[in-house]
Order: C-alpha cells, then sequence, then structure tokens
C-alpha cells in the first residue's frame, strides 16, 4: 500500500470514528474495500453501498488552496452554489453547529443540524447530521494542489441514508435525488463561482436564473 | 423585442419576445446592428442538433452597440463591438491557454450533463445554438445579453462598417484557425471541401498562410467560381471524380493537408452517404460524413487533416483504418474565437483579409425566415444572408 493511499485510508477512516455512527461507519468500510485492488478512489467502485448512497466527484478549481478552504469553511457561502438549500445559519460557531434549511415539495422546508466532525486548516472539512436528524447525511470536502499551477483539486464526498418520514422523505427526495448528479453541480458551480465571481446563468432576464426558480418554487 | 425564434425543423419565425436584462454583473447588453446566418443555424434548421427547444433565439454571428454595462463588464455604453459566438469566462484551465471554447465554465452546471454524456465532456456556452451548449438566447434578435462581456466582444474602430468587421464573429476565424489546423508549409498543397463561407475563409486564409496550391471541392458553380476568384483551383465534384483528381493535380503524392469545410449535412451520392441521409431523417441520428471520408482517403500518407465542419454526433462506415495506417495527424474544434479576434482585425485593417465579398443578401430582421429558407434552398447564390434589425423592407 502506497503512502498516498495509507492517508486516504485513515482520513476516511478517521470520519468513522469521530462519528462513532454505524451506518456511517458500514460506509466508511466500504470505501475502503474498493481500494483493494487498484488505484481508483473507492467510490468509482462498480457496486453499491447497500442502503446508504455515496457519491464523490472531484473538480480542479485555478485558484489557491487557502482561498477555497475559507469559502467552505463558511457554511453560509454554501446555498449559493448548492442544490436545493434555501440557507444554513451558523448555531454554535464554536461547536461547529449548522442549521441547513432545505427545500421540500408544496412549499415546505426540512431542517438539518450539522457538526463539524473534523477541520484540518486548509485540507478538508467533513460534517455529518446530528443525531436525530430527519435527513442522515455525512460530508467531506478535500483540497489539495493541483499539479504545477493548476491550482487546487477539491473533492466534495457525501453520503446519506433514505430518512423514515413522509416530510423527510419527500425532502430527502428534493435535496438528495441523485446525489451523484447534485454533488457535480455544486461543484460546478463551486468552480464558476471561484473562478469567474458569478453563478453561470443562461437566463435572459433575472426572473430566469436558477436562483430565482428555487426562491419561487419554494 | 423582435427575435428569430426556433419551433422544429424548417420552422423558424420572427416573434416579440421578452428584453433581455443584465443579470451578472460581467454582463452587458448590446444591440444589435447586424447579425448574420451561420452554416451552423442549418443545422438546427434541419432539426439535426439535438437539444434544441421550441421558442429558443438563434443567431450567434452578431455585433452591435453596448447599451448597458453590469458593474463588472470593461465595456462602455455606446462603444461598438463584435461578440465572439463562443462564450468564455476568461478564468479557467481552458481560458487560461486559449481553448476557449473549451471553457469549463461558461455553460450552466446544470445544463453541461447532456453533452458530458454524448462526449465525455461538457460543452462550453455558445450563443443561439442548442441547450447543449448552454440554451443562450442568440444574436439574431434586437437585443442580445452577452455574460462575461469582459472577455469575449472586441471593440472595433468607426472607419470599419459592420460588414468589414462582422464575421470576426465565427466564420473568419473558424476558417483561420482551420487552415492553422492544417500546418500549412510553403510547398504544400492543401485541399478544401466546401465553399460555402467557412471553405471560401479557410481557402483565403491558406492563401495568406502561403500554400503552393490551394484546392476547392464543392458542387455550386457560384461558390466555386468565389473560391477560384481568391486563387485557388476548383473542383466540381458532380463533375469529377474528386480522389482521381487531387491525386493528378498534386502529382501523385496526395494532398499535404485536407480541410473538412462541409460538416455533418454532406451532400453526394455515394451509398453510405444517402444511407445516412435516410437516418437522419428517421431520427437514428447518424453524421452524413461523407466529405471527411474522402478526405480522409485523399490526403497523403502523414498527411494533416482539419475538421472546422460541424459533427454532432456517431457515423457509420467511418475510414478509421486510412486514419491509422497512413499515419493521420487530426485537428478540429469549435474556433477559439478570442484568441484571433484581435490578429485577424489588424488583418483586416491592413486590407491582407477581406471578408465583403462574401455577402449575397442584406435583410430586415423581420424577413429572417425568408433568410433561412433561400439560403438552404439557394445555396449557390445566397452565398450569406446578413440580417439587420429595423432595416427598412
Ligand atoms: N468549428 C466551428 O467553430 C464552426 C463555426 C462555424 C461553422 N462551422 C461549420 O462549418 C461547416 C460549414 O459552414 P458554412 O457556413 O460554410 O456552411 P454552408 O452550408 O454554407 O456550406 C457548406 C458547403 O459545403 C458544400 N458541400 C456539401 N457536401 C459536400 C461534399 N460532399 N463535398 C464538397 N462540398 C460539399 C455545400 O455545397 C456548401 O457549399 C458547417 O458544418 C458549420 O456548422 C463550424
Ligand atoms: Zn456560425
Ligand atoms: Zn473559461
Amino acid at each position: 500500500m502506497s503512502n498516498s493511499t495509507r492517508n486516504r485510508l485513515e482520513a476516511t477512516a478517521g470520519i468513522a470514528v469521530a462519528l462513532g455512527a454505524a451506518a456511517i461507519g458500514a460506509v466508511a468500510a466500504k470505501l475502503q474495500e474498493g481500494r483493494s485492488s487498484d488505484d481508483a478512489p473507492g467510490r468509482t467502485a462498480r457496486r453499491s453501498f447497500g442502503k446508504h448512497a455515496v457519491t464523490g466527484r472531484t473538480v480542479t478549481i485555478r485558484k489557491p488552496r487557502a482561498e477555497l478552504f475559507a469559502f467552505w469553511r463558511d457554511f453560509t457561502n454554501l446555498p449559493a452554489i448548492m442544490e436545493n438549500v434555501e440557507k444554513i445559519a451558523i448555531k454554535d460557531a464554536a461547536k461547529g453547529l449548522a442549521v441547513w434549511t432545505i427545500k421540500a415539495p408544496a412549499g415546505r422546508t426540512v431542517e438539518v443540524e450539522t457538526t463539524i466532525v473534523r477541520e484540518d486548516e486548509g485540507q478538508l472539512i467533513a460534517w455529518r447530521s446530528v443525531e436525530g436528524s430527519q435527513i442522515e447525511t455525512e460530508g467531506r470536502v478535500t483540497f489539495e494542489n493541483a499539479p504545477g499551477n493548476r491550482g487546487t483539486r477539491v473533492t466534495l464526498i457525501i453520503a446519506y441514508k433514505p430518512p423514515a418520514g413522509d416530510l423527510g422523505r419527500a425532502a430527502a427526495k428534493l435535496f438528495l435525488r441523485e446525489p451523484a448528479v447534485q454533488a457535480r453541480h455544486d461543484l460546478k458551480r463551486f468552480k464558476a463561482f471561484m473562478e469567474t465571481g458569478e453563478i453561470t446563468t443562461s437566463a435572459r432576464r433575472r426572473e430566469g436564473t436558477r436562483a430565482a426558480k428555487q426562491m419561487e418554487a419554494a | 423585442m423582435r427575435a428569430l425564434t426556433w419551433h422544429g425543423s424548417k420552422d423558424v419565425r420572427v416573434e416579440t419576445v421578452d428584453d433581455p436584462e443584465i443579470v451578472n454583473p460581467r454582463d452587458a447588453i448590446i444591440k444589435v446592428t447586424s447579425t448574420a446566418i451561420c452554416g451552423s443555424d442549418l443545422h438546427l434548421y434541419d432539426g439535426v442538433i439535438p437539444g434544441v427547444k421550441s421558442g429558443d433565439v438563434l443567431g450567434h454571428e452578431f455585433m452591435g452597440e453596448v447599451v448597458e454595462t453590469g458593474a463588472g463588464s470593461s465595456l462602455r455604453k455606446g462603444q461598438r463591438v463584435v461578440v465572439p459566438f463562443t462564450i468564455s469566462c476568461g478564468g479557467c484551465f481552458h481560458c487560461a491557454i486559449e481553448q476557449y471554447s473549451c471553457c469549463e465554465n461558461s455553460n450552466p452546471a446544470e445544463k453541461q450533463d447532456m453533452s458530458a454524456t454524448l462526449y465525455g465532456h461538457p460543452m462550453a456556452g455558445l450563443f443561439g445554438y442548442s441547450h447543449l451548449t448552454g440554451g443562450y438566447s442568440g444574436g439574431q434578435a434586437e437585443y442580445v445579453r452577452v455574460p462575461y462581456s469582459d472577455v469575449g466582444p472586441i471593440g472595433v474602430p468607426d472607419h470599419l462598417d459592420d460588414e468589414k468587421v462582422l464575421f470576426l464573429s465565427d466564420i473568419l476565424p473558424t476558417g483561420w484557425m482551420g487552415a492553422e489546423n492544417a500546418d500549412i508549409g510553403p510547398d504544400d498543397t492543401v485541399a478544401v471541401w466546401g465553399c460555402g463561407p467557412v471553405g471560401l475563409f479557410a481557402v483565403q486564409s491558406a492563401i495568406v498562410m502561403g500554400a503552393a496550391k490551394v484546392i476547392a471541392i464543392d458542387h455550386y458553380p457560384h461558390r466555386l467560381e468565389l473560391a477560384r476568384k481568391m486563387g485557388a483551383e476548383i473542383i466540381n465534384f458532380r463533375e469529377t471524380n474528386v480522389r482521381e483528381a487531387l491525386m493528378e493535380m498534386s502529382g501523385g503524392i496526395g494532398v499535404d493537408a485536407v480541410i473538412d469545410a462541409v460538416g455533418m449535412e454532406a451532400h453526394g451520392f455515394a451509398v453510405d452517404n444517402m444511407l445516412d441521409v435516410v437516418k437522419q431523417k428517421v431520427g437514428v441520428g447518424a453524421d452524413r460524413a461523407s466529405a471527411l471520408k474522402q478526405a480522409l482517403l485523399a490526403v497523403r500518407s502523414g498527411g494533416r487533416v482539419s475538421i472546422p465542419g460541424v459533427y454532432g454526433g456517431m457515423t457509420d462506415k467511418f475510414p478509421l483504418g486510412a486514419l491509422m495506417e497512413k499515419g493521420l495527424q487530426v485537428r478540429t474544434g469549435q474556433t477559439h474565437v478570442q484568441k484571433y479576434t484581435k490578429p485577424l482585425l489588424e488583418k483586416i485593417e491592413d486590407g491582407t483579409l477581406d471578408t465583403t465579398f462574401l455577402i449575397s443578401h442584406r435583410l430586415p430582421l423581420e424577413d429572417a425566415a425568408n433568410g433561412y429558407r433561400n439560403f438552404k434552398e439557394q445555396q449557390d447564390t445566397w452565398t450569406k444572408v446578413v440580417l439587420k434589425p429595423g432595416m427598412e423592407h
């Protein structure tokens, strides 16, 4: 096993330990299994993770690592780039507690409280929903220098467990609908925003933008 | 505002639609003074490009006056600009290495999936050209919202008429890049398939780049005549066996470089082309690539293949063996317009390049549907149509 592989394994296992959550731990273990025979990330394996949906995506952004980390570290920035997240309010900055307001069908919303489970300055931020949330979810974003002056490689991994209850399920359908697609779009918007200062839109008028439509649907 | 909208195959109409607004800080709004119909628009007109929706405003070759600017735009109100058809952010990896038409950010994130599925990677944003490329409202309209206006549009001096500079938006850089991709040396014989606007500009560019001989191929006499006037030798494929002729005209070696300025709707009578016509009509979507297939067989061993002609999908019976066994080099792509606007504007100003010979018809924007029909059906004499909003009938 190469050094970098071992580091990655430890990082993954680290989250699981910090969480102490059996479900997410199982996912982390599965992520490790995928690493046995080749060098590809476990999330690209041709198999599923039982009841859990796990997805991950990487983009390269032509900006310094510290700048990208700082943007992500302030969760109140994230609704601008994330699908169906209306707002994120900081509940307790010291404890890393944040409350996400997520759009559900028929104008309703669902709140998910998350806690930061790990933070390595300039490199990694991991969060997960607190016990008893309607949506059980975990996310991790990592920042690595890209070769030469290509900027930073940003990897977002999201795991979630389909929730119980009607509203929770409905919200999850929106929030976590095709998580791979969601992670990809979120990262692409993050990239566009950091590289251009804007969220790209082809709308001819302001009411046609994604953000405007999202408000309308709420 | 008035704008040309798409409603289906062979169904385009000038209608009233909402005016554009500044949406993002780097936007500008352009009041269009001249806009052209392109061979690429014919692919939309014929319904062979996926992802076009009813009501979409077409057009990607346009210029005009800046009438509004966002806080992040570098343009000034009243400035006269030509707008590249490729939308480029200026900040991504591809923009940084001048591969502007591969910009990673100009196609909105939620619109990238379709082209990423088709091609493995998403396409950049293009004006007026299918939701594969963002679904941006196009330039065959009175006004256009131009995103990233600090990167694309080029200011033009007042003493140069619209008709001299309009084609900086697409076909002039496309013909130029088509020739540049053929890597032309002084002793080279170069063959260009298609004497439409792109082919004619490729011919002109190849001559400026110093090719020993340029051979232009088409079947429309008037278009071939335009190529001849520029200094090309011509082949009419209805009258002549193209491959045999090219061998003879290149001293039995084969042409050093070939340029396919025809694209996915090639005309021709070869059996596989006829089959492809049928498949395209019934919607199983094989690109008609007969010109490209012929070019691959005609080019000499170790030669260069440049493909400015547009292809959107798959094609059958592709001579892959010729590509490999002859050791050919292929270069292609949507044009990196922003890379060429400045140097080509200089060549227009100093008289090296002329673009006005191409324009056969000038119509009011209101007559755009008529322009499409004739550009499609009277190709020989309708070589290029320029539309002018507000022009008297
Ligand atoms: N790469 C780019 O960025 C870019 C930009 C603009 C246009 N294009 C593409 O370039 C192509 C040409 O554009 P245009 O505006 O000149 O179009 P056009 O339709 O006016 O011209 C095409 C010409 O090709 C000729 N032709 C058809 N079949 C032929 C064959 N088998 N052999 C020789 N000639 C043949 C036609 O008679 C016609 O004159 C189109 O595919 C267009 O989409 C590409
Ligand atoms: Zn064009
Ligand atoms: Zn870009």
